[in-house]
């Protein structure tokens, strides 16, 4: 139980600290530019795209630990 | 048509849902069978972060800036997985000290003071006063512009509208009413809202689907999906920049990073979040969901923000509508009735939603962390000798909420026009960003201090009139422009956009460099320089240290009291009743009944009544009125440190001492004088009498239990009878050694033994011992060697004491000799001066911390793996006896898993003349 | 579903009687003959009561209770101390560390039976 939660602690910090690099400077620069995917402007898709996978991560960490 | 009286009856109609769900959910809870004990409704409801301003306003600055709106929702994810660690905390400590709003929270961790509830108070409601302005405007705004359905029209400026025509009068007063009737049915501060939590939730859900729809018609039914959005917006010159939008942010990276800094400040410490995270959570498990759920949810509301921004802009390319109207004019613009009126309740949704939660909290710090200190405070008032407050408190509540909605409209007429929903909203952020130093670093550091606090909330507030709220007004005209352009006093360096010259920046990044600068220095500064009193010390131990202990607050009051004075003062606030059931429950918990005069007012009892009155009016105020009735004597700072040691040590691993604290009080006291005693006992040597005590204990404790059980059962059967009564006569016989032993013993050692000296032949008492032995060999399986010298001196000794060492130590060595093959060698010859014998086994050996133990009275060392050794723990310290009696020596030597090798020593020849030593008779 | 008992004393005969008086009034037992025993078994065998020998060897019952009491998800769990000590400081450091009840050896069986029943809350 307590090894658990702080597992699932230190993981959800990791991620948090992953998220606050991926959406800054100088990472988000790489995205900011006048290229499209499927017509959406890049630096749209990118911050969309790494914000629904980071949510994804998280879910994974929360709910697939407390099944073990 | 959309008239006047149908978007009218369909918000009534809308706000009445909305008191049925509440209602409905408050029925329920008072049943007990709570409708919203689920993660589900819980992360729904930390969603009324979204307000209109999200719902109109994301749009309005996107279309402004692009992506520059993000940072205010991705702050909150990023933040959110650290919740696991931070949260968690405050909300085991606000429930722990049932902690009644953000304020409680503050003033609580700084030794209860009443000082820093009403500072945390004044800021926060200055603070918010915007904000649900913002909430005003945006219901307002959309009632007048749909009121000209098809038509699109921008409202007019306020200040051309008479207040008793003014719609947004009419709805602030319309939210109060609301309010009221939400939120101050219960008395309970700390107890939940569940109704409130259930309707929130449920609007939390309606304005995700309104925002949801529109996204969705603006995307795929007026444009041809994402890719066409964007792809005619790039078209336009005008637009195209924006697809690349970093840099078009004012202030670009800088000012990105500190609005996500900015929200994840906000997403913890608004007034209302801090109630529907901490304050409304009814188990600390639906965190883990909410984790991960809302930020899920944030992501939806936001996916159409873009393209709604992009379609307003090609829509209404000429700039006359405001863009924060955008979602509200495209579906009109496209003459859909419905769906217009489906955008304009989950803006409804989302403004009410905010107002009814943030009132509710700010209300709550108002009455208790800033009116009641007060009015307990004024001796005129007598207000403690008062029988019944309850009435007064649930008016003072109502009457916040009245005064809180009314200050918002003011700010409205005052300043709303001069700015968009969205830097109404940071200004709001940046004030309640204010309370991170003090609450981050009083749940992990624990020197931070009173007046650290207090400096630092001051100095950060300071600095956010002057470079935020100054400013607004100003921009309103209620302030000199020169005052912004010229500096105050024409002095430049102090311009409040470009303080110090700090230039460059958005007005945003520019005030919260300064005030965090200012805030956190200050209250780092100040608390290192500054010492706690005691009951900081307290506060600031049992806050940092939550998980570590475990209640344990009150072992740290010392004074007297007395039961019906605490009983009147709860009564006052809670009334008799429910002052009644909780001092029947204490009694009962602690062995006594209700009403009982002779009561014992103890620490507990007043620990108790002041968390019940925390509950209702706050921390601070329930220290005033609990030190008004007990005469507390004050804790010196080295006694609080030294009680709290000792609490944390003690009372971490008793839970379940909640219910029997009195006794674990009284243990504790006496665990220390125990401990005292019980050394101070060792010291008398009275160790020994103990332990034999105990050692004849154990074999009466089977002999007893035995006999009882077949005394009790005369059917048992007849193997189980012979099984048992085999027991209780080996445990017999072991009693009667071990009885013997000891009185052997206690005359050994007190020199009062008898003793026959004579010349003894060694060699013929190892015979005689081997052949004692022998059975006893044989029967284990064991071989047994002899090696004894051909010649061997004579020595002066007891003949039958020697024999009782040999006969104890070949037993020891069939004992733990080798399986399945053991081997015991004894050996004798002449050594020195001495004669030596040794006796060894191949056993499993003898730990070397254990090999000098094993001398001791009682102090056997077995191996602990299967059982206890058979034996008294008395033959080897009665061999020492009787060895050094005749000026020998024993001792083991031995590794484990490699035998023990038991020798001993007697002198050869004539005996130093001693005391107590034989002669040696004629050889 | 009969209650579980957890008999941690290392003295082979009083656990024979200590078993046989359990297993009559119909509860399942298991021996733990020293104090990491009695620990791993508070995981494995999860009991509803133990009655616990305060002079274990590895570690006495004082630091098992603490231990037990240490975990939130043993709380559940009843404590009967005994011991051949009869001392009042030691029965009142047994009850501050959490043990629910404090027996000196030798007891009454009849005794030690009705209070292992009260504490779990069976009727006789």
């Amino acid at each position: 139980m307590k090894g658990y939660e702080r597992r699932t602690g230190q993981r959800l910090v990791a991620l948090g600290l992953l998220g606050a690099l991926a959406f800054n400077y100088p990472i988000l620069g790489l995205f900011n530019r006048a290229v499209t995917v499927l017509g959406i402007p890049l630096l749209y898709a990118y911050i969309f795209a790494a914000w629904a996978l980071l949510i994804a991560a998280m879910a994974l960490v929360v709910e697939r630990g407390r099944a073990k | 048509m959309l008239q006047g009286w149908v978007i009218v009856l369909t918000s009534i109609a809308y706000l009445g849902l909305l008191f049925g769900i509440a209602y409905y959910a408050d029925q329920r809870a008072d049943r007990g069978r709570s409708i919203i004990a689920s993660p589900y409704i819980y992360s729904l409801s930390l969603a009324v972060y979204a307000t209109a301003w999200t719902f109109y306003g994301s749009v309005g600055r996107a279309a402004v800036d692009g992506v520059g709106f993000l940072p205010i929702y991705l702050g909150p994810t990023l933040i959110i997985a650290l919740w696991w660690v931070v949260m968690r905390k405050i909300l085991r400590i606000s429930k722990q000290h049932r902690i009644t709003s953000l304020a409680d929270f503050v003033a609580s961790r700084y030794g209860k003071s009443a000082l820093v509830g009403g500072v945390v108070t004044v800021i926060a409601v200055i603070g918010i006063v915007p904000y649900i302005s913002l909430q005003l405007k945006a219901v307002s705004n959309s009632f007048v512009i749909l009121l000209q359905y098809p038509e699109i029209v921008m409202p007019a400026t306020v200040g051309a509208v008479p207040v008793l025509q003014d719609t947004a009068f009419w709805v602030a007063s319309a939210l109060a009413i609301f309010t009221i009737l939400f939120g101050t049915r219960h008395l309970y501060a700390a107890e939940h809202h569940e109704g409130m939590v259930a309707a929130i939730a449920f609007e939390s859900l309606v304005k995700l689907l309104a925002f949801l729809a529109v996204g969705v018609f603006v995307t795929f039914v007026v444009y041809d999906g994402f890719g066409d959005v964007f792809s005619r917006a790039a078209a336009e010159r005008e637009l195209a920049p924006m697809l690349t939008p970093i840099e078009s942010v004012a202030g670009g990276y800088g000012s990105w990073v500190w609005l996500t800094i900015l929200s994840m400040l906000a997403i913890m410490f608004l007034p209302r979040q801090f109630q529907v995270t901490v304050i409304e959570n009814i188990d600390e498990r639906h965190l883990n969901k909410a984790i991960w759920l809302f930020p899920l949810y944030m992501l939806a509301i936001n996916v159409f923000v873009l393209p709604i921004a992009f379609g307003g802009r090609l829509h209404f390319p000429d700039g006359t509508v405001d863009a924060d109207t955008f979602v509200l004019t495209i579906p009109m613009f496209e003459r859909q009735e419905l769906l217009t009126l489906l955008v304009f309740i989950g803006g409804l949704s989302a403004a009410t939603g905010m107002v009814i939660v943030e009132t509710i909290a700010l209300s709550t710090m108002v009455c208790n962390d800033l009116v009641m200190p007060l009015l307990l405070r004024m001796r005129r008032l007598a207000l403690a000798q008062r029988p019944d407050l309850t009435g007064l408190l649930l008016g003072i509540r109502r009457g916040a909420i009245v005064l809180i909605l009314l200050l918002g409209y003011v700010y409205f007429r005052l300043a709303g026009e001069a700015y968009a929903l969205v830097s109404i909203g940071l200004i709001s952020f940046a004030a309640v960003a204010q309370f991170a130093p003090a609450v981050l670093g009083g749940i992990f550091w624990k020197s931070g201090t009173r007046r650290g606090a207090l400096a630092g909330l001051a100095a950060g507030f300071g600095v956010w009139m002057y470079t935020l709220l100054l400013p607004a007004l100003a921009r309103s005209d209620w302030l000199p422009r020169s005052f912004l352009e010229a500096g105050p006093l024409g002095i430049e360096l102090l311009r409040p956009l470009e303080l110090f010259g700090l230039a460059g920046l958005d007005q945003i990044t520019h005030a919260m460099i300064w005030s965090m600068m200012a805030n956190a220095g200050a209250y780092v500064a100040v608390s290192l320089l500054d010492t706690q009193s005691a009951e900081e010390h307290r506060q600031a131990s049992l806050f940092v240290d939550v998980f570590r202990r475990d209640g344990g607050g009150a072992r740290l009051w010392r004074g007297t009291a007395s039961a019906p004075d605490l009983h009147a003062v709860l009564a006052r606030f809670l009334g008799a009743e429910a002052a009644d059931a909780v001092f029947a429950r204490y009694a009962r918990a602690h062995g006594g009944t209700w009403p009982d005069p002779a009561l014992e007012a103890d620490a507990d009892l007043v620990h108790a009544v002041e968390t019940q009155l925390a509950a209702a009016i706050g921390a601070a105020s329930a220290r005033i009125m609990v030190a008004a009735v007990a005469k507390e004597e004050a804790l010196t700072i080295d006694e609080a440190r030294e009680l709290l040691d000792e609490a944390s040590q003690v009372v971490a691993y008793s839970h379940r001492l909640e219910q029997k604290s009195r006794e674990l009080e009284q243990a504790t006291r006496e665990l220390k004088a125990a401990n005292e005693r019980l050394t101070e006992l060792d010291r008398m040597k009275d160790d020994f009498i103990s332990t034999v005590t105990h050692e004849l204990r154990t074999p009466l404790t089977s002999i007893r239990a035995f006999a009882e059980i077949l005394l009790d059962r005369p059917d048992l059967d007849a193997d189980e009878r012979q099984r048992f009564l085999g027991i209780i006569t080996r445990e017999t016989e072991r009693l009667t050694r071990m009885i013997n032993q000891v009185l052997d013993l206690a005359k050994l050692e007190s020199g009062k033994a008898e003793w026959n000296v004579a010349s003894v032949d060694l060699r013929q008492l190892i015979d005689d011992s081997v052949a004692a032995t022998s059975q006893l060999f044989k029967e284990k399986g064991i071989a047994l060697e002899t090696d004894v010298a051909p010649e061997l001196p004579l020595v002066a000794a007891d003949h039958d004491r020697i024999m009782q060492v040999l006969l104890n130590l070949l037993s020891n060595a069939a004992k733990f000799c080798g399986r399945p093959d053991g081997r015991v060698r004894i050996a004798a010859r002449v050594a020195g001066g001495d004669l030596r014998v040794d006796v060894a086994d191949n056993g499993p050996g003898i730990n070397p911390r254990d090999r000098e133990t094993i001398f001791e009275k009682f102090r056997q060392v077995g191996d602990t793996l299967t059982a206890k050794p058979q034996g008294t723990g008395l033959g080897l310290p009665i061999s020492r006896q009787i060895i050094e009696h005749f000026g020998g020596r024993i001792w083991v030597e031995s590794a484990p898993g490699r035998g023990s090798t038991f020798s001993f020593t007697l002198p050869i020849g004539p005996p130093h003349a001693g005391r107590d030593r034989p002669t040696l008779a004629a050889a | 579903m009969a209650h579980k008992i957890l008999i941690a004393d290392d003295e082979p005969n009083i656990v024979v009687s200590l078993e046989f008086l359990m297993k009559q009034e119909g509860f399942d037992v298991r021996v733990a003959p020293d104090g990491d025993e009695a620990l791993a078994q508070m995981s494995e065998f999860d009991p509803d009561l133990v009655l616990l020998d305060v002079m274990l060897p590895r570690r006495n019952g004082f630091e098992v209770c603490q231990e037990i009491r240490a975990h939130p998800e043993w709380r559940r769990s009843k404590i009967v101390m005994l011991t051949a000590k009869g001392r009042d400081i030691e029965m009142q450091k047994g009850l501050a560390l959490g043990a629910d009840a404090y027996i000196t050896k030798p007891f009454s069986t009849k005794e030690l039976v009705a209070r292992v029943r009260q504490l779990l809350g069976v009727r006789p």
